[in-house]
């Protein structure tokens, strides 16, 4: 059931600030989304050359291009700006966008604060990429940061930790704001159960977010302190145990890896009904099963450390209680699944790319309970086996989530329709080469290929040429979305959307009850009534 | 916005604050946490710093364990060290004595702590040491070499699937740094 909303009179609305200052002052939340969204993008850029940067020099055996210690730095800094820069900024640019006008809330609850985050998170990536040209180079240790080796770091360790600090202070300020915005701002009538799933998945990343980004703040100031101020954490000579430090950062790096995906699952639940024409299949299972996940993740961490030295006991505990996992994850593949049974399924870009993501994050998920299993976790280990394991649920995954989100949105942000025919051949390209890229890399992983190494045996090298290559290809790929987001932008293919742009799309959710683009402000009296299809 | 939303939203900022700050300690607080829970499950090996008293046991000449004794410099660490017994057979009760060799190679006087380490780990409970060169920090003139004695006795209490234990010692040069323990 669906009704419309009441128009509001607009008089007493007034439009943006002019000039660039707006972007710096601004505490509007969509000119906050939009700020996160496009830095997020700069830095999927900026990433993404240096995957490429490591791909060109395991394109052949041997030493190419790069000295080693910069490879070493490559592969640091790229996870860390995909990570910390790109795909968490690009979400809470979603929510930022997307949860007030989900809600029917003005704005998010605090604004101010949410200006602030912002500004914090780019004073941060600005700090670590500053760590680049500094004597010593870049962190090279993998961007877990295990010590000893990370202590061998130059005179980029103190600006590395003091980044990880400031970008922990943006993500928790972001998500005490989220977490106050749906608790205290939803419309009368919207209850808990009625929120769409991307307002439900992100409330409970925002809980993650505060529970485990202050331990790892604090795993890394011990750290600074072991180098600086003598103390022994993790220091052996001490009394210390750099065991301790892998403890602490998987106890934040597991719920982590989640606060990624959590979202991606929100999004695809938003879609997917809307294209297979049917409400979502078993939303408060979906719910519960969120839920769950997000419990589980803080029970598992030590599946990232069987090969450390663990008593079977402790091996045993985490192998079963990883493989839980599976379980409310599966029930998501399947109400997916159900959901698009029997619909009336179209296939716009949106929708190719969650189709995409249902198929190619269950291949990356399969090859998880692979490495559940302890015994077998040895032979996979620091190979490129988990290489190609947590790229097949961070790339098809959450990027192609990211990327049907602006296709689904940006009619809706800018008022212009995207070029269907161009972003098309972007997912073909994407979806294709993203295998090339990375399939591959399981043989050369099982085959006993060590990851975050600059050279390798030539029993590797034909299988390393032809993920390269399909890195290549998706990487110069992205450059076709980068056009269209602009072009869209700008004016689009000159067709007019309608407010709810896709068919019947106002059935699941407020956002299509607004004009395309809509105004400034938004819902600064609540909407009546509230679309139930999702539930 | 209106006042009453503006107040339950600095009420639970206010909360949410507080299990941010609890957050950070308990981090903080994983640390005991890890040595006490290692300390009762014996899970990491790590070995009693101090010694412990020449305790009788029965001596359990019908079973012999063999005791692997494994040396190691940490990076920089500019000394010489090994183990003189490389390898030894036991029987569980009865104390034994084995030496090992360290050289200062430098000019200068230098401090030096070794740090044990015992697996598999969880062997490590019932391996005693009356007196060992790690329970204090290692003074070494310019070039001085020395032998230093470790006597240990393994508990006959030793369940019966452990058949090789390994002790393996890593000196680090503490010389430039006050160790706090």
């Amino acid at each position: 059931m669906s009704a419309v909303v009441t128009e509001h009179d607009d008089h007493h609305d007034h439009g943006p600030e002019k000039g660039l200052l707006r972007w710096v002052f601004t505490t509007n939340h969509k000119d906050i989304g939009t700020l996160y969204l496009v830095f997020a993008l700069a830095m999927f850029f900026v990433g993404g050359t240096m995957a490429l940067i490591i791909r060109s020099e395991l394109f052949q055996p041997g030493m190419q291009f790069v000295e080693p210690q910069f490879f070493n730095s490559m592969t640091t800094m790229h996870a860390l700006v995909m990570v910390f820069g790109a795909v968490m900024p690009a979400f809470v640019g979603l929510a930022n966008w997307m949860i007030p006008m989900m809600i029917g809330a003005p704005d998010m609850a605090l604004p101010r604060m949410n200006n602030m985050s912002f500004w914090v998170l780019v004073a941060g990536v600005l700090l670590l990429a500053s760590t680049l040209f500094m004597e010593g180079g870049a962190p090279a240790s993998g961007w877990t940061l295990y010590p000893p080796l990370v202590l061998q770091t130059g005179n980029a360790l103190p600006f590395a930790i003091f980044s990880v600090h400031l970008l922990g202070i943006s993500s928790i300020m972001g998500a005490i704001n989220i977490i106050a915005t749906i608790f205290n701002m939803r419309a009368p009538g919207m209850t808990l159960m009625k929120m769409p799933l991307f307002v439900w998945t992100w409330l409970i990343t925002a809980f993650l977010l505060i529970a485990v980004m202050p331990v790892f703040a604090g795993g890394v100031t011990m750290l600074l302190t072991d180098k600086f101020f003598d103390t022994s954490f993790f220091d052996a000579a001490g009394g210390g145990d750099p065991v301790l430090y892998q403890h602490i950062f998987w106890f934040f790096g597991h719920p982590e890896v989640y606060i990624m995906i959590l979202p991606t699952f929100g999004v695809a639940s938003t879609i997917i009904p809307v294209f297979a024409r049917k409400p979502l299949f078993g939303y408060s299972s979906m719910v519960i099963a969120t839920i769950g996940i997000a419990f589980l993740s803080f029970i598992v961490w030590s599946h990232h450390m069987f090969t450390v030295g663990m008593p079977m006991a402790g091996e045993l505990y985490f192998m079963y209680a990883t493989m839980m996992i599976a379980i409310p994850t599966g029930v998501k593949i399947f109400n997916w699944t159900a959901t698009m049974w029997k619909g009336s399924m179209t296939f716009e870009t949106p929708m190719l790319f969650s189709i995409a993501f249902v198929v190619l994050f269950t291949l990356g998920g399969f090859t998880g309970l692979m490495m559940a299993l302890a015994p077998l976790d040895f032979q996979y280990h620091d190979t490129y086996f988990i290489v190609a394991h947590f790229h097949y649920t961070l790339v098809p995954a959450s990027i192609f989530i990211l990327q049907a989100a602006a296709y689904y949105w940006l009619p809706k942000w800018t008022g212009h329709m995207y070029n269907e025919k161009l972003a098309q051949l972007h997912f073909w390209l994407s979806a294709i080469s993203v295998n090339i890229l990375f399939f591959p890399q399981h043989f050369l992983g099982l085959a006993g290929m060590p990851r975050r190494i600059p050279d390798y045996a030539v029993q590797f090298a034909d299988w390393n040429m032809i993920s390269s290559i399909g890195a290549f290809i998706y990487g110069f790929s992205q450059l076709i979305f980068l056009y269209i987001v602009i072009q869209t932008i700008r004016q689009g293919t000159g067709e007019k959307v309608t407010d709810e742009v896709w068919e019947d799309a106002k059935k699941h959710g407020l956002e299509w009850h607004l004009p395309s683009p809509p105004p400034y402000h938004t819902f600064t009296t609540p909407p009546k009534v509230i679309p139930t299809e999702h539930i | 916005m209106s006042e009453v939303i503006e107040q339950k939203n600095i009420k639970l900022v206010k909360k949410l604050l507080l299990v941010v700050l609890a957050m950070f300690g308990f981090g903080y607080a994983l640390v005991p946490i890890y040595d006490v829970f290692c300390d009762i499950t014996g899970l990491n090996g790590k070995v009693e710093l101090s010694a412990a008293n020449e305790g009788q046991y029965e001596i359990d000449t019908g079973r012999e364990v063999t005791v692997e004794f494994i040396t190691s410099l940490n990076e920089t660490t500019p000394m010489k060290f090994r183990a003189i017994t490389k390898k030894l057979k036991i029987h569980p009760g009865k104390y034994y004595t084995v030496d090992f060799l360290a050289e200062n190679s430098t000019d200068r006087p230098m401090i030096a702590q070794a740090i044990p380490s015992i697996s598999p780990g969880a062997a490590a409970e019932y391996f005693h040491k009356t007196e060992c060169f790690c329970f204090t920090e290692q003074k070494f003139a310019a070039h001085e070499s020395k032998t230093m004695p470790v006597r240990f006795v393994v508990d006959p209490e030793l369940p019966e699937r452990y058949k090789t234990i390994t002790l393996a010692y890593t000196f680090f040069d503490n010389t430039d740094k006050t160790v706090k323990n």
